[in-house]
């Protein structure tokens, strides 16, 4: 099979399941034609695309889905919660199958008898399903407008006959608009087509589904007109009827009111899309790499500028390279950049699926979905949260009862939130419940020989904190499917680490809990503060710098065999990097240090360097897979002469 | 029929080495290493190879055999083994050789001071012996070698 059209179909199939589940959860919230509409066309979208490429499983379990669906949508289903479940169920199903078709090529193994029975069921238990479908063929009345009643009227004064087509397509037909079409062509030798429902404009733009209606004004005999229609392939059934004049009445016009006014909704249900464009991420990688190509060729002409003077025209155009490669930089960052709601999307049916399975009530808020991260990140970020959301929901909010007893309301509230902060996009997950016990993870820390008793009582509230992200801890005494194995936080905080972010707890007892998440926009292009130790070159991320002081040698104090300084009332530790990185030491003893102060949350270091070379815009290379894990560098960059600087890891340092 | 291989020679000291040519990428010279701190001790460091960042080891260090000193026939070889891009320093590239299969004989436990399970075997043209690579060996460090080299 052509992996183009696979890799198509995964992505749009994907989409569709999300409007489903989306659009699910909001007929669950409040049920209403239009959203019975909406994903009832998800579905049989879903179902026209796995036809096409034959997938056979998806096709036949969303084309059960319709069948319900299109029963609810006639009125003969209540929408309740039982159903809604059902349907959960099916769309779940074909996410499993879609994630298997990705990852295998194929559908797998995946049963879906089971759950195409339970549909048969609920159909089977009002089994005037089908008999409806066919009710709502033959109950479609004539429908004319005014001027359409007086081309009929003339027409019957021609003693011409005025015919109703029905044309119904067979179901797997894929060029619907192009039958249409060719029926429109052979009829228009008859005579004049006065009408179609729907119209003409809508069955152009496959804006239906196996049936249309054509009026035509025509001397021909209805066996005429049969063939005609049948010469065209892929054709079902053909049903000629003549219309009488006199049945134009006015009752009928309420009938075309309520027509049109589904129509109009549906018209306003197809949004017009953002214009947008599919593009293999591979490619804007490689845009990507030329323009890091550019900067540092830039850098590079920067440097050789210093050299030469008076050269003031150079300077100029330089200027003018330096502003476009910063514009070009901003516009595939751009391009690379992807809302968060893309992630955020997922919660609503993780939290209302949790929240019943733990039987607690809680409300979701979703705020900034909008703020926009590199995809890579995105891609990466979902796990994570969504791991977070469970011991939020699981360990965070207490049952109803609990919160009532408490004074709180009884419905528990999970906000997830994201906003930029600077170069950073901050993600807050946020519950009003219970609060992390201190005592507790304290307790269990010392259980766990994490740390000695009396180091224990030492320690501040966000020491103890951190150790929740310690592996194979849990405050659990009680494994559960959802939280307590402890397996978590430390993954949790090892993806936001390897993504260049942090993470961060606060809590208050009774209040709820918070983690922060911290994140760089982009990993691909920073800005860097160049030093020098040595004979060697380093870039420190500016992103984690807080301030560089130099100082006097005799300002280091020892504390406890670490060196310090004190920093505007403050004890910072102080790192030699010469020593950390095993480089040798040549230069003189100074009377003065340099010192930059780096930080990672509340945390600060002060690094000392021999020479400080400036800032620069550096471009993040990996190490590869064979140096995959080194210590202190998180990777390297290329300079403007051609050598490699590698890039200090501060989180790994502090 | 027999199988033809063939196989880069290069030089480490006065013996001569063969890697599969399959493997083999490009031949460089020698340019500036930027030093790795906290890499395994036979690792020299990191190339900018085209806009590439590579690592580049020290085939004698990773062999234990003395160092020799860089001229103007010292080579980088970039190999391609899996998903590794690697580097080697070696003496010198010399030639490409062609042998049949059944002109590669498995490796005595000790060649010279190289452990054998870094070869693959040893090449006979006519009187001379090349010792035949295993890369993936050279350059997946077992679990206890890399503790070893923290």
């Amino acid at each position: 099979m052509d992996s183009r059209y696979l890799n198509v179909f995964l992505e749009e199939a994907t989409e569709h399941i999300e409007n489903l589940n989306n659009n699910l959860l909001a007929l669950e919230k409040n049920p209403s034609q239009e959203i019975i509409e909406e994903i009832f066309r998800s579905a049989h979208t879903l179902k026209g695309m796995a036809g096409t490429m034959g997938f056979n499983k998806i096709s036949e379990l969303t084309h059960e889905m319709e069948n319900l669906l299109h029963a609810i949508r006639s009125g003969d289903f209540q929408v309740t919660e039982a159903l809604i479940d059902v349907l959960f169920e099916c769309v779940d199903l074909l996410q499993e199958m879609i994630k298997k078709i990705s990852s295998e090529g194929s559908e797998g193994e995946t049963d879906i008898n089971l759950i195409v029975d339970k549909l048969h069921k609920i159909l089977s238990g009002e089994s005037s399903c089908n008999e409806t479908y066919k009710v709502t063929y033959t109950e479609k009345e004539e429908i004319f407008n005014e001027f359409e009643q007086r081309i009929i009227e003339e027409a019957a004064k021609k003693n011409l006959k005025i015919w109703q087509v029905r044309v119904e397509l067979q179901d797997n037909c894929l060029l619907k608009s192009a039958r249409a079409f060719l029926v429109f062509k052979n009829l228009e030798n008859f005579g004049e087509i006065v009408k179609t429902i729907p119209h003409v404009q809508d069955i152009e733009d496959e804006k239906f589904e196996k049936e249309f209606y054509v009026y035509i004004i025509t001397s021909k005999s209805e066996k005429e007109l049969l063939n005609a229609v049948y010469s065209v392939s892929e054709i079902k059934s053909v049903n000629v009827k003549e219309v009488k004049v006199n049945k134009v009445e006015k009752a009928i016009e309420e009938k075309e009111k309520t027509f049109v006014k589904q129509t109009q909704n549906d018209k306003n249900k197809v949004k017009t899309p953002a214009k947008t464009l599919r593009v293999d991420i591979e490619r804007l990688d490689n845009l990507m790499n030329l323009v890091s190509e550019l900067i540092i060729i830039k850098t590079r002409l920067e440097e050789q500028d210093k050299l030469t003077e008076h050269a003031q025209k150079r300077r100029e155009s330089l200027e003018y390279l330096a502003r476009i490669t910063s514009s070009l930089h901003d516009a595939v960052m751009k391009v690379r950049m992807v809302p968060i709601e893309n992630v955020f999307n997922r919660f609503p049916r993780v939290v209302r699926d949790l929240s019943r399975e733990l039987k607690k009530e809680v409300n979701l808020i979703i705020e900034g979905a909008e703020t926009e991260l590199d995809r890579t990140i995105i891609d990466e970020i979902g796990d994570p949260l969504i791991h977070l959301v469970r011991n939020a929901l699981d360990h965070g909010i207490e049952t109803p009862e609990e919160r009532v007893k408490k004074g709180k309301s009884k419905e528990g509230t999970l906000k997830l939130k994201a906003f930029h902060d600077g170069n950073n996009v901050v993600i807050e997950v946020s519950d009003d419940g219970r609060g992390v016990d201190l005592e507790k993870v304290l307790e269990k820390a010392q259980r766990m020989n994490l740390v000695d008793t009396s180091a224990g009582k030492k320690l501040k509230e966000n020491e103890i904190l951190n150790f929740l992200f310690e592996s194979g801890f849990s405050t659990r005494d009680k494994v559960t499917d959802i939280s307590g194995r402890g397996v978590g936080l430390d993954v949790v905080k090892t993806k936001i680490e390897s993504l260049g972010g942090s993470v961060e707890i606060r809590t208050k007892k009774d209040e709820g809990t918070t983690f922060l998440i911290r994140l760089p926009l982009t990993l691909a292009i920073i800005q860097a503060l160049m030093v020098e130790l040595g004979r060697e070159k380093y870039a420190i991320p500016l992103s984690s710098i807080k301030e560089i002081v130099i100082i006097q040698t005799s300002e280091l104090k020892k504390v406890q065999n670490n060196e310090v300084i004190l920093l505007r009332g403050n004890v910072v530790p102080i790192l030699r990097l010469h020593e950390i990185l095993d480089i040798p030491n040549e230069s003189p003893k100074d009377e003065t240090l340099t010192v930059v102060i780096v930080k990672k949350g509340d945390k600060e270091v002060g690094l000392i360097v021999d020479t400080l070379l400036g800032e620069q815009e550096i471009v993040i290379k990996s190490l590869g897979n064979f140096l995959k894990n080194i210590k202190f560098i998180a990777g390297a960059t290329i300079l403007g002469d051609g050598q490699v600087a590698l890039i200090l890891d501060i989180n790994t340092l502090i | 029929m027999d199988e033809i291989r063939q196989f880069v020679v290069f030089k480490l000291g006065q013996e001569e080495y063969g890697v599969n040519i399959m493997q083999v990428n490009t031949i460089e010279r020698m340019m500036p290493i930027t030093r790795v701190p906290k890499a395994p001790y036979f690792v020299e460091g990191v190339i900018n190879l085209r806009g590439e960042i590579i690592p580049v080891i020290d085939l004698k260090k990773r062999f234990g055999l003395p160092p020799g000193e860089i001229n103007g026939d010292t080579r980088i070889i970039i190999v391609n083994v899996d998903d590794l891009t690697v580097g080697m320093i070696v003496d010198s590239a010399t030639e490409v050789v062609q042998l049949p299969q059944d002109a590669i004989e498995p490796a005595p436990s000790v060649v010279g001071s190289i452990s054998s399970d870094f070869l693959e075997g040893v090449g006979k043209i006519g009187d001379r012996l090349l010792i035949i690579l295993n890369l993936e060996k050279i350059l997946r460090p077992s679990e206890a070698e890399a503790r070893a080299a923290m």
